[in-house]
């Protein structure tokens, strides 16, 4: 409590919400032993604490958590108003399942690789890590990621950064590149797509063009510095940097290499976008850059006029991000946020930004360019572009307004 | 003075060589792509048995479709016993998405509005996709568990019930690629590149 006054979020959150952190009242979702207020001593430099344990635990003073959008569960969403820096921790990373969280013992696993290759291969997991590896740090975003945003539904003001957009993450992935597995396999040259199936209950299944295999694409084992958690396709998944969440299939039991798209249901009847001149498009596989404000956001309170950070994440599937600007008057001017480094391709990229808040009612916005120079666009562009209900893809710039009294609503699509 | 800038030509061609030898090297891999670098012997070759035990896929033009054959009125009984407590008696959707709907409005208007819901008659763009979804994973609790005959059958009634076959038809390895799905000639290939445009 002795922290300067300017822009701490803890005091802001104690300040907006009665005190979720400072009374340690119950969270809806939590048992009454893990809201319970930590034995805090009077002096901790006159007992000694608590000593070396196996594996460690968060602060009880911190309950970060996913969120369902539903009962049903099949997703959950990261709490990116919670997070610094660009690495979201490996049991916040979002979910997105069809058939549930599959159990696979790592002794059992094996990947078939097969189709239009000179020598169809079996890996075991030790194979696969026996290979020469590689690591990369890369956001991975689901395609439906914002839409309830985008199609305005519920209630608009009262939405946290993660229920808006808490459907992208940022991972250290390690594995072996698709690319050495594809040689060590001797891919026809007349092959030109391959797919990849789960062994999850949904036998998952999508269609990739095999230039993303020569490119980056890597079958993932680590995520964070350790094994995948089961979320994210425990004992290896596949990872496609920039690209839509799904095509990122987890569970990976099989690759077959071909001279066409597969054309499964998810690529056709699922993830596909229609527009507005009649058709629709199919295999949208690449990410628009996008970003988002998360602090100060709902149910974030200013306490009052004076310095503040505004902090957020700006992310595209093409590249690097190029800049991200900021405007703190309902979009009329943009200034230049500051990127933390490293600026990353395809992955979360933080910004920063120093906001005098004069006290009166405004409105604050991002908006990210890439290095393709793509930049966000504003709700009415992708609008016409897209129709108001498609179903995918929804990277509008997003506003938070800041009212008279110091608290923050979110303020829809600007 | 000549002969210190011949020396220092000579060190600049010194310097070229393996600088080219490097772009020649990484053009080569970039273009011949396989088989580039020696094999590491890494894995075991997959026998026959093993592909197809999970080789299950089934493409747009046919390839993957097992023997076999069902009727339009076989898929009535399977899809009673198995999919409507969550698909609705007549594929109207309970718990589980609706598979009937022959409207897509004027011009295919699913970007523009928002009451049209896409189904099988009006949306899916193959055939083939919906043998090949049913078989692997259908019925929802009972994954996997359909014989190639149910599944022809089951995909023969719901194509019928969206009016894309008639209820006469029997559907098997070649009648099914054959379909022609109302919304096939819909779907286009993305061609979002970056860039100033927004698309």
């Amino acid at each position: 409590m002795d922290r300067p006054k300017s822009i701490s979020r803890r005091r802001v959150l104690a300040a907006g919400t009665a005190g979720i952190v400072g009374a340690a009242l119950p969270i809806a979702g939590q048992s009454p032993d893990q809201a319970a207020r930590p034995k805090v001593p009077a002096d901790p430099t006159k007992v000694q604490g608590p000593l070396a344990t196996d594996v460690g635990n968060r602060s009880p003073f911190e309950r970060p958590k996913r969120v369902s959008f539903s009962d049903r569960r099949t997703s959950s969403l990261s709490p990116l108003q919670d997070l610094d820096g660009i690495i979201t921790p490996s049991d916040l990373h979002f979910e997105r399942h069809h058939a549930g969280v599959p159990t696979i013992d790592p002794k059992q696993y094996s990947l078939l690789i097969h189709g239009m290759v000179d020598r169809p291969l079996v890996f075991t997991l030790d194979d696969l890590r026996r290979f020469p590896g590689k690591s990369m740090i890369r956001m991975i975003e689901c395609s439906g990621n914002g839409g309830r945003v985008y199609r305005r539904e519920g209630n608009i003001t009262d939405l946290t950064p993660q229920q808006i957009d808490g459907l992208t993450s940022t991972s250290e992935w390690t594995g072996v590149p698709l690319a050495t597995l594809l040689r060590e396999a001797g891919v026809s040259p007349k092959a030109t797509w391959f797919l990849a199936e789960g062994m999850d209950a949904a036998v998952m299944t999508r269609s990739i063009p095999i230039a993303k295999a020569w490119d980056d694409a890597l079958i993932a084992y680590g995520q964070n510095g350790e094994s995948l958690r089961p979320e994210q396709g425990y004992p290896v998944r596949l990872f496609l940097p920039g690209v839509e969440g799904n095509a990122s299939i987890k569970w990976l039991r099989r690759i077959e290499l071909a001279d066409q798209p597969f054309m499964t249901r998810e690529e056709t009847a699922k993830y596909t976008d229609p527009l507005p001149d009649g058709t629709a498009r199919i295999f949208s596989l690449d990410m628009d850059a996008k970003s988002l404000i998360t602090e100060p956001a709902f149910p974030d309170k200013l306490t009052g006029p004076g310095w503040w950070e505004i902090r957020g994440i700006a992310w595209t599937g093409r590249g690097k991000i190029a800049r991200v600007e900021i405007s703190t008057d309902g979009g009329k001017t943009w200034q230049h946020a500051k990127l933390d480094e490293p600026v990353l391709p395809k992955c979360h990229t933080r910004f920063r930004f120093p906001f005098e808040w004069k006290g009166g009612e405004t409105i604050i916005a991002s908006r990210a360019t890439d290095e393709t120079g793509y930049s966000q666009p504003t709700y009415d562009v992708l609008l016409a572009a897209r129709g108001p209900s498609t179903a995918y893809h929804f990277n509008n710039i997003r506003g938070w307004k800041i009212h008279a009294d110091g608290t923050v609503k979110f303020a829809g699509g600007l | 003075m000549a002969q210190r800038s011949q020396g220092r030509r000579w060190r600049r061609v010194c310097w070229l060589v393996p600088v080219l030898a490097c772009a020649g090297l990484a053009t080569v891999i970039g273009q011949s792509r396989t088989p580039a670098p020696k094999p590491l012997g890494i894995g075991r070759a997959a026998t026959a048995e093993e592909i197809k035990a999970i080789d299950i896929d089934v493409m747009p033009d046919g390839r993957g479709l097992a023997g076999g054959k069902g009727s339009v009125a076989e898929g009535a009984s399977v899809y009673a016993a198995k999919c409507a407590s969550c698909h609705g008696k007549s594929g109207e959707g309970a718990t589980a998405e609706r598979l009937v709907a022959t409207d897509s409005g004027k011009n295919f208007d699913f970007a523009t509005n928002g009451k049209l819901v896409k189904a099988v008659g009006n949306y899916w763009p193959y055939a083939t996709t919906l043998y090949d979804y049913t078989y692997r994973a259908m019925p929802f609790m009972q994954p996997g568990t359909l014989t190639p005959d149910e599944t022809y059958a089951v995909t023969a009634f719901i194509l019928a019930l969206n009016k894309v076959i008639s209820d006469d038809a029997v559907m098997d390895a070649k009648t099914l690629p054959a379909v022609k799905m109302p919304a096939r000639d819909r779907f286009v290939m993305d061609n979002r590149k970056g860039g100033k445009v927004v698309k």
